[in-house]
């Protein structure tokens, strides 16, 4: 890739999925209108969804999923030990995701339920973070492109990584969307990191937090509000949950 | 492909794939050929079970869709539509009609989007000698472009209805919850008229492709078309003749537990079925539109098709299909101006199917409710489950066609890889 004539250096990626569904590896392959010049910028060394080249000499390594056998973790272990920079992609991968809430069942009766006299091997799901040292985290459910776009950036020309402190409600203000409180249904916007653009309630559904908590959010006052407007302990606490970026508030 | 065909030459033969590339999930392919006779042939899951059916016990019917959309990021829409429409019948819910339009847009969309992925970044590649679409950007600019802008296309169609392309935000039990705005739709109407020469040269390039002769007869699965090809709701039918209601999909799939295998087996009237694009062609091709049967016959598709490489065909098919379909339905909301497009839910107990044709094939989604709104139990039986007994005994077949004199571990390897590659398993959907 050159630009004025000049060779860039092009980061080695390679993005390594395990337990999700995949849909943070298809981003990748998403936001076409830039998808020839991320191409461009990046050297493929490993995306098994759709290639089949495979290597080892990667610097960056983009994980996504959640690690939820042991053979996982082994696998983690030495991706780790080759990669300069191991990247989080992705709510499950960052939190452990909506994957995590099978922690809150029985995992012997879960197994019996869905596989009967055949159980699969399964362990309480863990993010990656809990297995290895994580250098950069990208939470969303899925994974932002663009977020992903700025960490090349940020490889190839030294622009600042993307960092949201603030909360959705900022982004979502600035699209004029009605809040979804006034439309009587709860949202995590107050307390969630931005960065996403809001979807959500402009599309019509309250935040779910998939993103994970602001910098320094204001619990307290949220909780207040959530209760003012009639939302019950246990829908705030469910919706919480349902990533698993809110852990330290349940 | 000149290596089909009975030889007497003893021939040895192994192919081992651990992790299978280019498809969603994991499956590995282990075919061992000793003195021209097939020993082994095995196509397995290997993908990390999710238990999503358990995950759903005890949530809120709000919260099914959102969560089950995580399925698989690839048909999150279809997920979610058959979420909401399992729990829209244990309700007794009717949605407004301008809801169900919006529905088959947003499903439209997805099928587009899924099935252009496939053809050109994951089964493409095989045909044309590469190991991924990536080099096409270089090599092929112009087909790297046709690519990306029927994507893009498809994926705007998901984002303008359903909110968002992977896990849809609008698509909600008792409807959609917004009509979106009539300029936006009527510029991916244009947009959808302007891809038409983009459609034209993909079936070009697919006419030049060779797709290697492989023919095992098949019972084929799909929703029944009344009045139109069908994707959402509708009664059962296989190419063998069996008929059921929706509500009654256990008596389609009669799934069973491999012991190889995280994924579930199914079978119907013989020892396997197979659903998807093929499958939906297959038992509805009359209800195609007039340009996708001519698409059809330009690439020699015809019912009852029992090559499972022919699935790619009918994939690029039904895209002609849901393009020109698009916009009958813009039309149509566009006319209908401001519709409702929410009907009021009132929760009670009771149960609920809902099959969805995603772009693998048929899914079925079956809730049972608490009174409070809360789901009690849940089942899902996803297409690529249904398919993976199907793509072993092919991989038997294929592998004793192909046993022959000439054949090497590469070619072979090859070939199974792209029969794998043709039913476009999604594997983490699978095994969910
Ligand atoms: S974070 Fe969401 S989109 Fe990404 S793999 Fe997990 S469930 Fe899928
Ligand atoms: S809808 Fe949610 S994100 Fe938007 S302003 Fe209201 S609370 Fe904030
Ligand atoms: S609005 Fe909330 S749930 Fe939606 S994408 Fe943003 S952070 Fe995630």
């Amino acid at each position: 890739m050159k630009h004025l004539n000049i060779e860039q250096k092009r980061p080695r990626i390679a993005v390594f999925d395990f337990t999700g569904c995949e849909g943070c590896e298809l981003q990748l392959a998403n936001k076409e209108e830039t998808l020839g010049a991320f191409l461009d910028a990046i050297e493929v060394i490993n995306y098994r969804e759709v290639s089949s080249e495979k290597g080892d000499n990667y610097d960056v390594a983009l994980i996504d999923g959640a690690i939820t056998r042991p053979d996982e973790i082994e696998r983690l272990k030495a991706i780790r030990e080759k990669a300069k920079v191991l990247v989080a992609m992705g709510s499950c991968a960052c939190f452990g995701g909506v994957t995590k809430l099978k922690n809150a069942y029985n995992l012997d009766e879960a197994n019996r339920e869905v596989y009967g006299d055949c159980p699969k091997e399964t362990i309480p799901t863990m993010a990656v973070g809990d297995v290895v040292t994580v250098d950069l985290k990208l939470p969303g459910c899925p994974v932002s492109k663009d977020e992903v776009e700025r960490v090349v950036q940020h490889l190839v020309w030294d622009l600042p990584l993307p960092t949201y402190a603030y909360p959705v409600c900022l982004q979502c203000k600035q699209r004029y969307t009605v809040c979804r409180f006034d439309m009587g249904e709860l949202c995590l916007g107050p307390i969630t990191r931005a960065g996403c653009n809001a979807p959500c309630p402009a599309g019509g559904l309250g935040c779910w937090g998939c993103r994970g908590p602001a910098e320094n959010p204001n619990y307290e006052e949220f909780f207040a509000l959530a209760k003012e407007k009639g939302f019950s302990e246990q829908e705030v606490k469910d919706r919480l949950a349902f990533f698993g970026g809110f852990e330290d508030v349940l | 492909m000149t290596t089909s065909g009975k030889n007497t030459k003893k021939i040895n033969l192994n192919v081992d794939v651990h992790h299978l590339t280019r498809v969603e999930g994991h499956g590995n392919i282990r075919v061992r050929v000793v003195d021209g006779k097939v020993t082994e042939a095995r196509w397995d899951i290997v993908e990390t079970p999710r238990f999503f059916e358990v995950m759903l016990k005890g949530k809120h019917y709000t919260a099914a869709g959102i969560l089950t959309a995580r399925i698989c990021g690839i048909c999150s829409i279809g997920h979610c539509l058959a979420s909401v429409r399992a729990s829209e019948a244990a309700f007794g819910v009717t949605i407004p009609e301008a809801a169900a339009k919006l529905r088959l847009l947003a499903k439209h969309g997805e099928t587009m989007q899924s099935h252009f992925l496939h053809l050109f970044f994951l089964a493409a590649p095989d045909f044309l000698g590469l190991t991924s679409a990536i080099p096409l950007k270089d090599l092929n600019p112009e087909v790297f472009g046709i690519a990306a802008r029927l994507k893009k296309l498809a994926n705007d169609i998901c984002d303008l209805v359903a909110g968002r392309t992977t896990h849809p935000v609008s698509l909600q039990v008792g409807g959609v919850a917004k009509m979106p705005d009539r300029h936006a739709l009527l510029e991916i109407r244009d947009r959808l008229e302007r891809s038409v020469p983009d459609l034209t040269a993909t079936v070009e390039l697919f006419k030049t492709l060779e797709i290697p002769e492989f023919v095992r007869e098949t019972e084929f699965v799909a929703l029944k078309g009344e009045n139109d090809y069908p994707f959402i709701g509708g009664r059962l039918v296989s190419t063998d003749g069996v008929e059921r209601d929706e509500s009654e999909y256990l008596a389609m799939t009669n799934e069973y537990v491999d012991k190889n295998n995280t994924s579930k087996w199914a079978k119907l009237s013989r020892e396997s079925l197979a659903v998807g694009a093929l499958a939906r062609l297959n038992n509805n091709y009359d209800f195609l539109n007039d340009q996708a049967k001519a698409v059809a016959v330009e690439l020699g598709l015809a019912p009852v098709c029992h090559a499972p490489l022919m699935n790619n065909v009918a994939q690029l098919v039904e895209c002609v299909h849901v393009v020109y379909d698009s916009i009958r339905l813009i039309d149509e909301l566009v006319d209908s101006g401001n519709a409702e497009t929410m009907a009021p839910v009132k929760p009670k107990a009771g149960r609920g199917v809902g099959a969805v044709e995603v772009p693998r094939g048929i899914l079925y989604h079956d809730y049972e409710y608490g009174d409070d709104g809360r789901v009690v139990r849940a089942n899902c039986v996803i297409p690529t489950t249904q398919n993976n007994a199907n793509i072993h005994y092919d991989m038997h077949a294929l592998a004793e066609q192909f046993a022959c004199e000439g054949m090497t571990d590469e070619r072979l390897e090859l070939l199974c890889s792209m029969l794998v590659r043709a039913y476009d398993p999604c594997i983490s959907c699978s095994v969910h």
